[in-house]
């Protein structure tokens, strides 16, 4: 495999360092991670995202909020490619992640994925133990150090607050843990890798309303250090996860801006009457 | 209170299940007079002697010493052979074949072969491997005979183990920056070894029944001798030699042997044959009594 270029390292072109691009967000400088540019994307004919431009910022939670079928989970499993996997998708137009075109040949897909971590709708870990699940991140990176990963293991479990209630039999079977353990588990072995940004695609949908609401607690902790897309259907979880919201629908990107103008001074009709429950 | 078109319904519903019930213990009393058949001939047959002697012109002095040795010198060999070959190429098929017509074309024909009858595989052992790769009738003409017969089934088993792992399990690792491989080896693989594991069984007991391809083969039926061991113990360094002269030693197989006693005149030999039945018998039981269990552990781990 040829040297993959570094994805955290902006690259340069000329001497322009294009990665400083400072927008500020309530009051805080952050950078651009992703630059989505008048993106489109089908499944075989059928066009399923269009024209949509998005930026997302450092450190902060971005929601992408619409009914079903609206295209949010198409447009977060593009930044990490994950789309790849589906027969004849095809894209058109422009991702940049820290300013690396993201579907250049040359993108190094492993590193992107260790780099943009997913947490997915249902629950899904390994049939493995908790240890298990958690190490694997580094195991296939061929680290064998124990006691790093014994180090790593706990850091990440800590971090998802599941470790005190899997100290004691970290290595039993994941699946014995309850769907929001499970959750909180995914999180982690996600974690372990040491993100930049971590996508969640629904990630409450299954659980129940305590579960969610520890994962919404979490996902509120993560985004110091990590930056955080979430997509849901759910507005009031959007509302009060996110600092900037995205509404989709039928493809089409409706509106885009900070959680709270989004949410009380809509400037798109279809928003409005989303967000009052007129319809969705 | 009911009409009569209900009582009827509910009337033709039992009546189905007796049905049912009367076709099922049909097939298990044929199974059943069968097994009784072949043990009243075969047990007082049964005995160590019969295990461990030659074959024999006289009925009371036969044995299948050869046969059940030559069953395991060819399940060995079409194990090695066929095992490596149907899961490579179905990881091929399942993960890495993309979706075009030559893919789909030896899909097509990977499930008709299954269904070729042996015979033809024996006249292909044959021509291939008896005359034209000069094997002879030997061990490993014989289990590269059964490997080909046997690779369908366990390139079909093999897909549909990797196809019963859920696609979120994949999803998951790749998404942690696994490559495909990885994935497959770590993830898909372990997953799915115990179906793989219980098609490979099933489909080795299937192949340990097979007469017909062997005798094609011109697989003998008195072979008072074994193929060469392969492991020998000596007193001088290095104390133990290893040698494949025994897969190009000629063999016999117990169906053969079976096959062979049972055309045989003499009473004696009848009961030597049923006695090697009951053999053969409880080896496929066996067999796929640890296919079921593995079946069963895979089922509750799920």
């Amino acid at each position: 495999m040829p040297q993959a270029r570094t994805l955290t390292r902006p690259r340069v072109r000329g001497n322009i360092d294009l990665n400083i691009d400072v927008k500020k967000v309530d009051g805080m400088n952050a950078a651009k991670v992703f630059d989505i540019q008048l993106f489109n994307s089908f499944y075989g004919k059928k066009h399923v995202l269009k024209n949509i431009n998005l930026e997302i910022y450092e450190h902060t939670v971005t929601s992408l909020m619409g009914p079903s079928g609206c295209g949010k989970s198409t447009l977060i499993r593009c930044l990490n490619r994950m789309n790849d996997l589906v027969l004849n998708f095809s894209i058109q137009g422009k991702i940049y992640y820290l300013d690396n075109d993201l579907y250049a040949k040359d993108v190094d897909i492993i590193e992107l994925r260790r780099e943009v971590g997913m947490v997915f709708q249902k629950p899904n870990p390994f049939p493995k133990s908790i240890y298990e699940n958690v190490a694997y991140g580094l195991r296939i990176q061929g680290i064998k150090d124990r006691s790093m990963i014994d180090e790593v293991v706990e850091d990440s479990l800590r971090k998802s607050v599941l470790w005190d209630e899997v100290k004691d039999r970290l290595h039993d079977s994941a699946l014995v843990l309850s769907g929001g353990q499970q959750q909180r588990l995914c999180i982690a072995r996600s974690l372990a890798v040491k993100p930049q940004v971590i996508l969640f695609d629904e990630p409450c949908s299954a659980l129940d309303p305590i579960s969610t609401a520890k994962i919404e607690e979490l996902i509120f902790k993560l985004k110091e250090k990590y930056t955080i897309i979430i997509v849901t259907h759910n507005m009031q979880q959007a509302a009060r996860v996110s600092d900037m919201t995205a509404f989709l629908m039928l493809g089409e990107m409706i509106e885009f801006g900070k959680t709270t103008d989004v949410f009380t001074n809509p400037k798109n009709k279809v928003t409005e009457e989303y967000i009052t429950g007129r319809f969705g | 209170m009911f009409t009569t078109k209900q009582k009827r319904v509910k009337y033709l519903d039992k009546y189905f299940s007796f049905i049912g019930f009367v076709f099922t213990s049909l097939g298990l009393i044929v199974l059943g007079a069968l097994i009784f058949d072949v043990c009243s001939d075969g047990l007082n047959r049964l005995s160590w002697d019969f295990l461990t002697n030659f074959p024999s012109r006289k009925p009371e002095k036969a044995g299948i010493f050869s046969a059940w040795v030559g069953t395991v010198w060819i399940m060995t060999s079409t194990a090695i052979i066929s095992i490596p070959l149907g899961i490579g190429s179905g990881i091929y098929l399942e993960e890495y074949a993309k979706k075009n017509r030559l893919n789909n074309f030896i899909e097509i024909n990977i499930a008709n072969l299954a269904g070729v009858p042996s015979i033809i595989y024996g006249i292909l052992g044959l021509g291939l491997f008896v005359r034209a790769m000069h094997l002879e009738r030997s061990v490993l003409a014989g289990g590269l005979t059964l490997a080909l017969l046997i690779l369908p089934i366990v390139i079909l088993s093999t897909r549909e183990a990797i196809k019963a792992v859920p696609s979120s399990i994949r999803e998951a690792s790749l998404a942690l920056g696994a490559t495909k491989w990885q994935t497959i080896r770590f993830q898909v693989l372990p997953a799915a070894v115990g179906n793989i594991l219980t098609g490979i069984i099933l489909a080795l007991s299937r192949a340990i029944g097979e007469t017909a391809p062997l005798l094609m083969l011109g697989a003998l039926t008195y072979i008072p001798f074994l193929p060469k061991n392969p492991v020998t113990f000596s007193k001088q360094f290095p104390f133990m030699n290893i040698s494949f002269q025994g897969f190009l030693d000629y063999f016999t197989v117990l169906p053969i042997q079976i096959f062979n006693w049972v055309s045989r005149p003499q009473k004696g030999f009848i009961d030597c044959a049923a006695a090697g039945i009951i053999v053969l018998l409880v080896i496929t039981l066996l067999m796929n009594a640890i296919a079921i269990y593995f079946r069963y552990k895979n089922q509750k781990e799920w």
